[in-house]
This record gives C-alpha cells, structure tokens and sequence, in this order.
C-alpha cells in the first residue's frame, strides 16, 4: 500500500494507519424555519466509519439518516462539530470527486443512453472519450447490464434503471460510496436480487459503503455494521456490530444470528420510540 | 405530445387506417359545407344585382350558381381559391410576382429570420432571468408589457425607425416577427431551464461540475422539450408577423403585400389565396419543426 499523506501512515513501520474514512464529532445540523422554531436533524452525532465497512443507517423518516448521508456527501452543511471524509473536509473531497452517490431515484438523465449516463461524470472528469466508454462498459457489466448500453432510461425496468444508477457511481472509482435507500421504491423480489448483488459487489470492491435504510432485513443482511438512529431530534441510539460472515446468500436471514441482530435493531428503534405516535 | 412522437413509429399516417381518417373527413365535409352556405348567403344580395342588371328571366338555381361564380365575391368558394391558386403556382414561373410561391418565399425567409432572432434573444432573457435573482425580479414585467402592445401599432413603427437607419426589406420584418416570437421562448425556456430535477442537479454537485457544465449537460438538454413547444408557438406567430411586417411597406413582395394589392382592387379571391397560402406556409413550417424535434429529442426525448 502507497499511502500519499505522510499524516496517515505510521511513523515507526511505515504502514498506513487504520484512519477511518469518515469521522464525524458532536456533528449538528440545525434548519432555521420561518415560524422560528428551528428543526434540529442532527443532535451532537459520534460516527466513525472505517475503511471497508458496510454501514447502515437506519431509522424512522425525519430522524436524520439522509440528512447525515447528504453532510458526508457536502450536499448540506453542519451547523456545528466536526466531520472529515478522507481527512479532508466533506467540500474538499466532493471536489476531489472520492465519493460516489447513489439517489432514492435513479436519477438518470432521460436524453442520453445507460451507457452515455454511467460516461456523463468521467466526460466532467475530462477523460478520454476511449477509456470513458471501456469504464461505462466495464461498470455497466459488474452490475449486469451488458447489452443495455444503448438503450434509454425509459426503456428499463426500475431495478435495471437503479443499478445503471450504480454502475454511474461506480465509474467514478470511489473509495467511498453513500447510497440513500436505493431500494426503497422497489418491489421485495427486485430488492432481494439487488441486495445479493450489492452485497457480492462490495466484497469483490472492498468498497466502503454507507448505505441508509428503513428496512431491518436489509441493513441486518448487507452491513457490518448498523447505525440505528431516532428522530426529534436527529441522533444516533446505537451502533450494532453486524458480525455475520462476510460471504453472505439470502438463506442467512433464515439464521438465529440473523434474528438476533434483527431483534437488536428493533429494539434499538423501540427505544427511540420509533413505533409511537 | 413527444411522447407519441417516440412511441408510436411514423407508420401510423402511411398505414392510413380508415377509423383514423373519417374524423377528419368529416370534419372537412362540415367546413366546406358551412363555407358553400355562408357564401352563397353573403354572396346572394351582388349576384341578384347582376343577374337583374343582365334583364333575363332567372330561377332560383341560377341565384345560387351566380353567388358561386362572382368575379369579386364577398366570400369566395373554396373552388375559386383552389383554381385561383392552383393557376398562381401553376401558370408563371418561380420568380414572378403572380406566382403566390415567390411571396410564400419572401414571407418565410423573413419569418425564418425573426424566428431565429426571436430564438436567441428569447433563450438570452430566460438565462438572464434563471441565473441572475434581479432579472428574475426586473425583466419578466417589461417582456409581459411588451406583449401588450398592439403588433400592428408597433409594426410602422419599427419599420419607420429602422428604414430611417438605412435598414429596409428582410431586417425590419425581421425584427417585427423577432417581437412577437421571442415572449413564448422566453416563458417556454424560462421553466425549461428550471425543469431539472432537484436530484440531477444534486448529482452535478456531487461531480462537482462547474455552473457552465451544469448548464451544458443538464439545464440546456432539460429545457429542450420546452423549447420545442415554444417554438410551435413562434414559427406560427413569425409568420403572422412577417405579413404584418409586409403591409406597411406597401412592400413589393411577400404574402403580406400580396393581401394588401388583392385589397386595393376588391380581389376578393386573389385575398384568400393568399391566406390560403399563408396557412399553408405556416403547416409546412411546422411540420419541419416536428420532424426536427424528433430528429434532435429522439428517443430520449420521451418524457
């Protein structure tokens, strides 16, 4: 390993630090609202996240779980802490593009072709028109969409439209990629397939992945790790180490370490009182 | 309206499925019958007059065949029209003044210009107006207001002020379909270029793309559907402002002077022929405009 930055590598060995890749300190975000009474969608969150990890964060709507993702992402700005991606600031490395991220909805541009969509942040990049289509290709077939490059948007189903939508993400070669519930809008069947999909492609990439969700099953079955957080104000409850093995078939969620997990989260959640109202 | 474009292939019209085009024909009978009665109703009070003034005995049929063949009817038939413009295409060459193609000619050419003139400056205010908050504030006002004056007060005017520069001919018809046609540009381009979704632009940021780029790759190719609506609008417009643009110059040529000479002589038909053609003039125009929407749009363009 060849470590750029002097500060991340151990003085003594000459091996890199475990640094983590995201690391957030008493980090809050406040909205100031016209009635004057401001929301608070982050409260003091600790969130260290380190390299190779799947994490997820998972909560009720409104208890910040996006809101966090955008921060990392430089989408929103804190309002108070601390946070660094790559030890840099969120801004910096959204301009060093080290993040790819992933919508709620594909996002695509409805007048380029799939293929032409994975290309558009590489044409920004200023690669080569060559190299830009032999990467489209390349993460278009990672994510088995060999044979759509031609076709528009429209003329692919939901789960195909969300997985041009992270072959997009992953042309860009990220270390670090957020994805804000990708699956949400799907069907469970189509859901099930991508989930075995995103969890292969993350051991093959070793990719760190931050990944928010409202669905136990699902954090339960692609993380290593579960930030369970609670809404009024935004914060984190929990953080559960997620120790299944990291080879993992949708079988697993039949396993009693599954259910416990899942049973862990759950009661995380009932103790933000997630399930009031 | 694109999305039938990109669905449905262009077969549709040659296949001509019967179903499809007795609406239209029907249509069409309904509007040639209305137009035989209206001018046999407005025609009746000169065709009394000459058949009287000619002393023979007349019936009822002849009343009714003497308000179809006037010289110079109120209202034409559309018979009349027909011959009086298939004669005009037919019996002189391109390049003469009696044949209504040569007019149709000059009138499009100064319809083409303003609509491209209209189509700068139009896309030029809605940037304006999206990026810069004070134009947003300032200029949508002045390009309502600019709307509600009269074309036809506005047109000697124009015409006056640029023939005294030393413009004369195409510029200041130009300029008076440029008037008309930028305001639908201007409003289509202004939601166009704000049409992007929240998350398109989101992802521009996480590529932290310039505005330029931004602009480029998203805002523009966005706003193309809206552009092409507006330029519906316009090319039908340009042309009613070219003919406008036509008559004060007591011009030469154009369909606009055609319209003014059939009205110094009481040519009734000559008038309407040219209407005809001027209608004509405007389909066609359209129908480009159509086929270069699916050609620039295509696919993708299915929204």
């Amino acid at each position: 390993m060849h470590s750029p930055s002097p500060s991340r590598t151990n003085g003594a060995t000459g091996q890199p630090a475990p640094a983590p890749i995201v690391e957030a300190r008493s980090l809050s975000l406040v909205y100031p609202t016209a009635d004057n009474r401001p929301v608070t969608a982050l409260s003091e969150v600790d969130l260290t996240i380190a390299r190779g990890d799947f994490v997820s964060l998972i909560g009720p709507s409104g208890c910040g779980k996006t809101t966090l993702l955008r921060v990392i992402a430089d989408l929103e700005q804190p309002t108070g802490g601390r946070i660094t991606v790559e030890g840099l600031t969120p801004e910096q490395a959204r301009l060093k593009r080290l993040y790819g991220y992933v919508f709620q909805a594909p996002a695509l541009y409805p007048w380029r072709t799939v293929e032409r969509n994975v290309m558009l942040p590489l044409e920004i990049m200023g690669i080569p028109r060559a190299e830009r289509q032999a990467r489209a290709r390349e993460e278009l077939q990672r994510v088995g969409l060999s044979g759509f490059e031609r076709k528009f948007p429209w003329q692919l189903s939901g789960g195909m439209q969300q997985r041009a939508s992270i072959a997009r993400a992953l042309a860009l070669k990220p270390d670090l990629l957020l994805m804000d519930e990708p699956f949400g809008a799907l069907d469970e069947i189509t859901r099930d397939h991508l989930n075995l999909h995103l969890t292969q492609l993350w051991r093959s990439t070793g990719k760190t992945c931050v990944f928010v969700t409202h669905s136990i099953a699902e954090a339960v079955f692609l993380s290593t790790r579960i930030v369970v957080m609670s809404p009024r104000p935004g914060r984190i409850l929990d953080v559960i180490d997620c120790d299944l093995p990291r080879e993992r078939t949708l079988d697993i969620r039949e396993s009693p370490e599954f259910a416990a997990i899942a049973h862990r989260v759950r009661d995380g959640l009932k103790e933000g009182h997630s399930y009031d109202d | 309206m694109t999305t039938e474009a990109g669905t449905v292939p262009p077969r549709r019209w040659a296949s001509g499925r019967l179903a499809d085009a007795v609406p239209v024909l029907v249509t069409t009978l309904v509007v040639l019958i209305l137009w035989y009665a209206g001018a046999a109703w407005l025609n009746l009070p000169q065709a009394e007059e000459a058949l009287t003034r000619s002393g023979k005995p007349f019936g009822g049929l002849d009343l009714l065949l003497q308000t179809y063949s006037m010289k110079r009817p109120i209202l034409p038939t559309p018979d009349q029209v027909v011959v009086e413009l298939w004669g005009s295409l037919t019996g002189y060459p391109l390049t003469s003044p009696r044949n209504l193609l040569f007019h149709a000619a000059v009138t499009a050419q100064a319809a083409l210009t303003g609509l491209a003139m209209g189509v700068a400056l139009g896309t030029l205010l809605a940037v304006g107006i999206v990026y810069t908050r004070t134009l947003d504030a300032s200029l949508l006002p002045w390009v309502i207001a600019s709307q509600t004056v009269p074309i036809l007060a506005i047109a000697p005017m124009i015409v006056v002020i640029l023939g005294n520069l030393g413009f004369t001919g195409l510029l200041p018809k130009a300029v008076i379909c440029m008037y008309l046609c930028f305001f639908p540009i201007t409003v289509g381009m202004v939601k166009g270029l704000r049409s992007a979704d929240p998350l398109w632009l989101d992802l521009m940021r996480t590529y932290s793309a310039g505005g330029l780029r931004a602009f480029w790759s998203l805002r523009l190719p966005a706003s193309l559907p809206f552009l092409f609506a507006s330029l519906k609008v316009s090319v039908a417009i340009s042309v009613t402002g070219a003919i406008v643009g036509e008559l004060p110059t007591g011009g030469q040529a154009g369909l606009g002077a055609r319209l003014l000479s059939g009205s110094y002589y009481g040519q009734t038909v000559q008038i309407w022929a040219a209407l005809v053609m001027a209608a004509l003039l405007s389909v066609l125009l359209i129908a480009v405009l159509r086929g270069i929407e699916r050609l620039v749009l295509g696919r993708g363009g299915v929204r």
